[in-house]
């Protein structure tokens, strides 16, 4: 049905993992990154990072050069430790290795137990390794926010929030969450936190580190919450898993809720956890998504859909598709995501489509499955460009990363709200296209030819 | 004003015109760890400079990181192929970095082959592709000789040096692929012009110009450029350099080889667009070319010159930011600030030279902060207490100025206007305004009153 495995990677459908983990260590209050390797990585990470939201990004790099990756890095990791804290003044500082200090086979544990003896520094420093070569920036991600977890969590302490944790979503999806959790009246943790750190308020003075980010008191205090609900379903060594493990805090893992039946199931959760009820408001949310869904379920029927981006972010958009009628055709991921092809194998076919799942695979084999397919619209991050350009598809902007429009932090997805926000552009995007040529479609197909 | 910073270590990086410094200025030279450097790396470097030649596939031995990043990075325009706007890599692992990559590296190359058989491609090196030490040279010359193209390899190693030493390395790739080509007889009245990558177009008004003065255009490095007309440069007479810190190497190397001389240009601003013109007729001394040339500049100043005029009486006084790539670009920012009526207070580069930053500060006013490699703070430092109302910068420096409050222009690869020539010129000011004056600027206030 479509080539095997080939060696080179024709425009590819992934970044790499320390951009991951950059965007985690993002979501706590006042950190700062380093990343351990050569300056070029920190400045392209930095620059599609700073892109995608509009924001200054500083990540500061160990800066290696020649004589550090023959010697060993370790003065100069030493040194960037010292930079940082003059310049940044962090609560807490984020060591993320590279391909290079991966290969040269830096032990960034002992150097910074040795530093901070060293210096007396109190302030935590949580290594975390991410060669690049070693999975894509969604995997960064949730490696970065377990090991961040792992390094912190020391209370035990019993207190009556909730875990509520996080994939690489919007931030307008993080503040949708939060606005859910607090019309029901639940006390959470929300980590990683970065609705605020990557999309702050203009504001006088400038800040070097923006406010915001989940406390550090509170990671801390993760271990003694009643519950954690863990948003995410393709990765097993995650943070919910450690807390459950390690802490006994029951994990329920969910996917974004993106779609009805996911934001039914996040909130019915919480609805069974906490014993607080689904309050009127969130209910009529949920009716106008309903009556939204049938306004719109016949356009959408000739929806054909290539979905591709994170293991996350896809899952969700295939069962929103699925529960609107839109054939999802093409399933595609640069991470590896074997629960995710489990999962959507799974998943029950009334409109018997011929879904194709391809993950660690690059644009060049989107494209010419989507073309294969007859696809015409494409969801996913602004990489998917290439698809409009190259095969002519529309694409919804959805996801990380969006480099060619402004908004993409604060495109909003989850949610009743978020979902209607999400199928009203995915329908208006069929019918734009529809109606660019139908009139001239319908003259060839029953003037002309008739 | 005080030059101390929080990292005293970088204070050997900047300098103030007029004042006396104790310690010798310092640039081109490694990024101090942990400062936020603002510069790329080696392979970036060469990316961008061997990116623009359209027909060629660019395929990157390393890890994904590196091809992810850098996608259709450059905005360049091609009128042939669009080749060059994929990006390929050997996508290395885990297991490639252990057992080394240069099979799957051959097996790319003949996987490229099998679906695109373009006549050149160009191999680029990373961090992990040196340290694993894969042998790319004899790859590139085994998959040469098996298609009978050309497999060019890039030596751009990440950590061997900063973003110049990219350059170099792939001014050093293209020399040994143009040597590969018979040398050709000189053609008199014809010129090759190095160091414009076609970023909106920028490169086909230069051309355009050089034509209208009798000029015959024969490769751009590498603007629009592609495998045949790079076999066309050395039946130039002349290399004409505007991207002086990616180019004026390959000018040297061509002197050297093929025996055609250089000459830096500038086509930044009216006044450096008409001085290079001539300077390049004068070289000629051919009388057509000379009369085209003036007449050419006359019409294109009268046309430019009142619009620019016109934009001016909005600006004049304002104070500017300058943060590029190069040194020889910021020289030509600073008077082109200066044509529309702004002072530039803080001027700093990524990779600029010694002479460069001795240029700067000879036209720089009094007062000035002259800066190398500066991170975010230092900028945000200097701009405050200098009180500047716009930055010129990269993509990286666009979001920082935007947080402060700052006007922006857009000097980075990407951007969608060109902001070379006499239409450059107007298209830097119109935007300079765009940003300078915009009504947005009302609103960020502070205090108690910013309720409007």
């Amino acid at each position: 049905m479509y080539e095997t495995y080939k060696n080179v990677n024709e425009n590819p459908c992934n970044m790499c993992m320390p951009l991951g983990g950059i965007i985690a260590f993002r979501g706590i209050e006042k950190s700062m990154v380093l990343l351990h390797g050569s300056q070029g990585c920190a400045t392209y990470m930095r620059r599609h990072i700073a892109e995608h939201y509009h924001e200054p990004i500083d990540v500061a790099s160990s800066s290696l050069n020649e004589k550090g990756t023959v010697y060993g890095g370790e003065k100069n990791l030493i040194k960037a430790l010292d930079n940082v804290i003059k310049v940044y003044n962090p609560n807490c500082i984020g060591i993320l290795t590279t391909c290079l200090a991966e290969t040269i086979g830096e032990d960034i544990d002992r150097i910074k137990s040795e530093y901070k003896a060293s210096r007396n520094i109190s302030i935590p420093i949580i290594t975390v390794p991410t060669p690049g070569y070693g999975g894509t920036h969604s995997e960064g991600f949730v490696k970065t926010s377990y090991r961040i977890v792992e390094e912190l969590l020391t209370n035990k302490e019993r207190h009556d929030r909730i875990n509520v944790i996080v994939p690489n979503i919007s931030t307008a999806d993080l503040r949708e969450i939060k606005r859910l959790l607090e019309l029901m009246k639940i006390p959470y943790i929300l980590f990683p936190d970065y609705s605020d750190t990557l999309d702050s308020p203009f504001n006088f003075p400038y800040k070097k580190i923006p406010d915001g980010g989940t406390k550090i008191s509170d990671i801390m205090s993760m271990g003694g919450s009643i519950a954690t609900i863990e948003i995410g379903i393709n990765y097993e060594e995650t943070p919910g898993k450690y807390l459950q493990d390690r802490f006994d805090v029951p994990l329920y893992k969910v996917p974004i809720p993106i779609g009805l039946r996911n934001t039914d199931r996040f909130l019915k959760l919480l609805n069974e956890i906490t014993g607080n009820p689904i309050p009127k408001s969130i209910e009529m949310e949920r009716g106008r998504l309903l009556d939204g869904m049938i306004d719109s379920h016949k356009y959408n029927f000739e929806g054909r859909c290539t979905i591709f981006g994170d293991p996350e972010m896809v899952y969700s958009v295939f069962t929103t598709c699925m529960e609107n009628g839109i054939h999802p055709l093409l399933i595609a991921t640069g991470s590896k995501a074997q629960r995710l092809k489990e999962l959507i194998a799974g998943e029950n076919n009334p409109l018997d489509d011929d879904i194709t799942i391809v993950d660690e695979t690059d644009f060049s084999r989107i494209l010419k499955l989507s073309e294969e397919k007859e696809v015409n619209i494409a969801i996913g991050p602004s990489d998917g460009k290439y698809l409009t350009e190259k095969g002519g598809i529309p694409l919804v902007r959805l996801g990380f990363p969006i480099l060619d429009r402004v908004g993409g932090q604060r495109i909003l997805s989850v949610g009743y709200t978020g979902t209607l926000n999400f199928l009203d552009r995915i329908t208006n995007t069929l019918l734009e296209n529809k109606y660019k040529t139908y009139r001239k479609d319908m003259y060839e197909k029953y003037y002309k030819a008739m | 004003m005080e030059l101390r910073l929080d990292i005293p270590e970088r204070e050997k990086f900047i300098k103030m015109k007029g004042k006396h410094h104790k310690k010798e200025f310092i640039c081109n030279t490694d990024s101090v760890a942990g400062s936020v450097s603002q510069r790329a790396c080696v392979y970036s470097g060469a990316r961008v400079v061997l990116n623009p030649i359209e027909d060629a596939v660019h395929l990157v031995h390393g890890p994904i990181g590196c091809a992810s990043y850098t996608w259709d990075i450059r905005g360049s325009l091609s009128s042939g192929s669009e080749l060059f706007r994929n990006s390929f890599s050997s996508d290395l692992k885990e297991s490639d970095v252990i057992f080394g990559g240069e099979e799957k590296l051959s097996k790319c190359i003949d996987e490229i082959y099998e679906k695109y058989k373009p006549k050149l491609i160009f191999v680029y090196s990373t961090c992990i592709a040196g340290v694993i030490g894969d042998d790319i040279k004899a790859v590139c010359k085994e998959s040469s000789k098996k298609y009978n193209i050309y497999v060019v390899p890039v030596e751009s190693s990440g950590f061997i040096g900063n973003k110049a030493a990219g350059y170099k390395a792939a001014c050093n790739s293209l020399l040994e692929l143009i040597k590969e080509f018979p040398v050709l007889k000189k053609e008199p009245l014809s010129i090759n012009y190095m160091g414009d990558f076609n970023l909106a177009g920028e490169a086909w008004i230069i051309k355009g110009y050089l034509n209208q003065m009798g000029l015959k255009v024969n490769t751009i490095f590498t603007g629009d450029s592609n495998f045949e007309s790079l076999k066309k440069s050395t039946a130039s007479s002349l290399n004409i350099v505007q991207c002086a810190g990616s180019m004026t190497y390959l000018a040297k190397k061509f002197e050297e080889t093929f025996g055609i001389p250089y000459m830096k240009v500038s086509f930044l601003g009216i006044e450096d667009t008409s001085n290079s013109l001539r300077k390049i007729a004068a070289f000629f001394n051919d009388k057509d070319v000379m009369l085209k040339t003036e007449k050419l500049i006359e019409e294109k100043t009268k046309m430019a010159k009142p619009i620019i005029e016109k934009y001016k009486r909005y600006l004049k006084g304002k104070k500017a930011a300058i943060f590029v790539g190069g040194g020889f670009k910021a020289i030509s920012l600073i008077k082109q600030f200066r044509e529309l009526g702004i002072d530039v207070v803080v001027i700093g580069t990524q990779n600029g030279q010694k002479d460069e930053y001795e240029k700067i500060e000879e036209i720089a006013d009094y007062g000035t902060v002259i800066l190398d490699d500066a991170n975010p703070s230092e900028l945000e430092k200097f701009m405050v207490e200098k009180g500047a109302d716009i930055l010129a910068g990269g993509v990286k420096e666009r979001f920082l100025s935007y947080k402060m409050g700052i006007a922006f222009i857009d000097h980075n690869h990407d951007r969608k206007h060109p902001l070379s020539g006499y239409e450059g010129a107007i298209n830097f000011a119109e935007e300079v305004y765009t940003t300078a004056c915009s009504p947005v600027w009302k609103y960020v206030k502070d205090g108690v009153d910013k309720y409007v």
